[in-house]
């Protein structure tokens, strides 16, 4: 006869909590195995890259074959590029978020747009390198430049930037139009000022998020405009520049002195991931704090 | 009034035109590819290009354009990469979805989506430096520049992807179906794996889907680590070429116009067709599981 408290019944009952919490516990094994790889390689990178950094190194440019001096030059083409790309992508992106979740009828080609801009989202940056070859360099002769690189970066992250001010808007509860509407406001009076201030900060997260992941795109630049050395900083949009992510590619892989430039490749690998990383903490931060005031999300 | 009613059309028409042109990127970056891809054959055949198991455009005399080793190495390092992705994927997935909650939540997600967005040449960079010299030690071969080598760091650049979709899938998945299972007695345990999760196989399949794309698309970490030796793939630690780490080398070789130049559009094509193959599948699927819980 068993005691009342090792029935059989409850030990059974234990044996099922223990094994459930076995199994769980297994599951979550890849997940820290995962966040633990992505912590210790921001902690190497860090490690091995923050010696190099000092002010000469941020301010100048390379010399002696690139085994001395800074990264001045690729700092100020990769923003350069970035921007252009932004001002490329960021109006005709919203704007056509504006259409999808405002104005575009449930019908067969709203869904043929929406797909066709969820496929490219899709295609690999290589693939916009070679479209950009063909069109921005040869076809158009925008020829090796900023301006070629930086609209073939702005075609490639103009569905990202489409897909979440898309959604920015589509979280703003239709009450909201609805009341202006009432009021004698047009439609489009109605977005523009009850919707698009809301959605404002859900579409600015969604900019940053593209900026950081652009930020680091080499594939799209290679054959675009982007070069091993210039001599100088780039004055117009129609040169040639240098850029963080390619600097980096030749110093890793095409230098000939590699063991020599090593140091300089850490380091120009931790710049550009902080500059990716702070745009990415900003984006988060916004969408962090639009979560908690908007009231109406519950 | 007159004039309120024609800027509302007017602003109508403007964001319809930008939709529209974005949706036409898409058949822009078709049409070249085709146009400058079908140039290829003038050089050589469909039938050399598609079945062809030499890649050598420099080859003097008479170059060949074989599409096989390229594919095989493209395929066989994406595949390394789902065996890794798949089972950490779907099982973090599950236990991002059943069990955390909170701002743990919020941190795991976030670390997860910061690495989806983590530049491809640093993480190729890190493989260069930290996992080449690891493989090359651990299994005694004289290079850790290999498939192993790019399959890995592939399988960790397509797990963010897979995470999310899959996590995204679970969710979906209407609270009832759990209640329902815990009223019967299930433990969460059970719960999770015998019923969430194989009510989420369409979303789960989608993930991988995306997974799958996001790898085989992938060109700056296998330019990098995979050590680019244009020759079909017989063990692990083999160099490989992949498709896009063939653009990548050779577009700047070949000379405007010649037939070299025309196939790595053609080779693009192929990408393209991958790449949209995988993503009509898993957007379809993804339709079908949001479905399936709306009656």
């Amino acid at each position: 006869m068993d005691a009342i408290g090792t029935s059989s019944p409850a030990r059974k009952l234990r044996r099922r909590r223990f094994g459930d919490n076995a199994g769980f516990v297994l599951l979550a094994v890849p997940l820290a195995v995962f966040v633990l790889f992505i912590l210790y390689m921001f902690f190497y990178l860090f490690r091995n890259g923050l010696g190099v950094i000092n002010w000469q190194f941020l301010t100048q440019a390379p010399t002696k074959g690139m085994t001395e001096g800074g990264i001045w030059p690729c700092i100020v083409g990769t923003v350069l590029v970035t921007f252009v790309s932004l001002v490329f992508s960021v109006p005709v992106g919203i704007f056509a978020a504006i259409y999808l979740s405002e104005y575009a009828p449930a019908n067969f080609l709203t869904r043929a747009i929406r797909s066709a801009i969820r496929s490219l989202a899709g295609i690999p940056s290589i693939v916009y390198g070679l479209f950009g070859v063909a069109l921005f360099v040869t076809g158009l002769k925008f020829g090796l430049s900023i301006l070629s690189s930086g609209l073939t970066l702005g075609l490639m992250n103009l569905p990202w930037i489409i897909a979440t001010a898309e959604e920015a808007i589509n979280a703003i509860p239709g009450s909201f139009r609805e009341g202006a509407l009432a009021l004698g406001a047009t439609k489009w009076e109605a977005i523009r000022h009850n919707v698009l201030p809301y959605a404002f900060p859900g579409i600015l997260t969604g900019v940053l998020l593209a900026v950081a992941r652009t930020l680091g795109e080499t594939a799209p630049i290679l054959f675009t405009g982007v070069t091993y050395y210039t001599r100088t900083i780039p004055t117009s949009l129609t040169q040639k520049f240098m850029a963080l992510p390619y600097h980096l590619f030749t110093l890793a892989t095409q230098h000939d002195q590699i063991s020599t430039v090593r140091p300089i490749a850490f380091g120009t690998a931790l710049v550009l991931l902080v500059f990716v990383l702070a745009f990415d903490a900003v984006a988060f931060v916004i969408r962090l704090r639009v979560a908690g005031t908007n009231k109406w999300q519950v | 009034m007159r004039l309120r009613k024609v800027a509302d059309r007017g602003v109508r028409g403007i964001f319809m035109a930008n939709a529209v042109f974005s949706a036409v990127v898409l058949l822009g970056i078709l049409a070249f590819l085709l146009l400058y891809g079908v140039r290829t054959f003038s050089g050589t055949s469909v039938l050399k290009f598609l079945s062809g198991t030499v890649w050598n455009p420099d080859a003097y005399g008479e170059p060949s354009y074989g599409l096989l080793p390229l594919l095989l190495g493209t395929l066989a390092s994406t595949a390394i990469a789902l065996i890794i992705a798949i089972p950490l994927g779907v099982a973090s997935a599950v236990f991002i979805s059943e069990r955390l909650k909170g701002w743990v939540r919020v941190t795991v997600k976030t670390l997860v989506e910061l690495f989806a967005g983590f530049p491809s040449v640093v993480l190729g960079f890190f493989g260069l430096v930290v996992l080449a010299p690891l493989i090359a030690r651990i299994f005694h071969v004289p290079s850790g520049l290999n498939l192993l080598n790019a399959g890995v760091l592939l399988g960790l650049m397509s797990l963010p992807t897979i995470i999310s979709v899959a996590d995204d899938a679970l969710r979906v998945v209407p609270h009832s179906y759990r209640e329902a299972a815990y009223a019967l007695g299930a433990t969460p345990w059970t719960t999770a794996i015998r019923i969430v999760l194989p009510a989420a196989r369409s979303g789960i399949l989608a993930a991988i889907m995306l997974g799958f794309g996001r790898a085989v698309g992938e060109t700056m970490v296998v330019l990098m680590v995979a050590g680019n030796a244009a020759l079909m793939p017989k063990s692990l630690f083999d160099p490989v070429r992949t498709i896009t780490s063939t653009i990548a080398i050779e577009l700047g070789e070949s000379a405007f116009g010649d037939t070299h130049f025309y196939s790595l559009f053609a080779l693009g094509f192929v990408l393209f067709l991958l790449a949209l193959a995988t993503n009509l599948v898993a957007e379809s699927l993804i339709r079908r599981e949001k479905r399936s819980f709306t009656l």
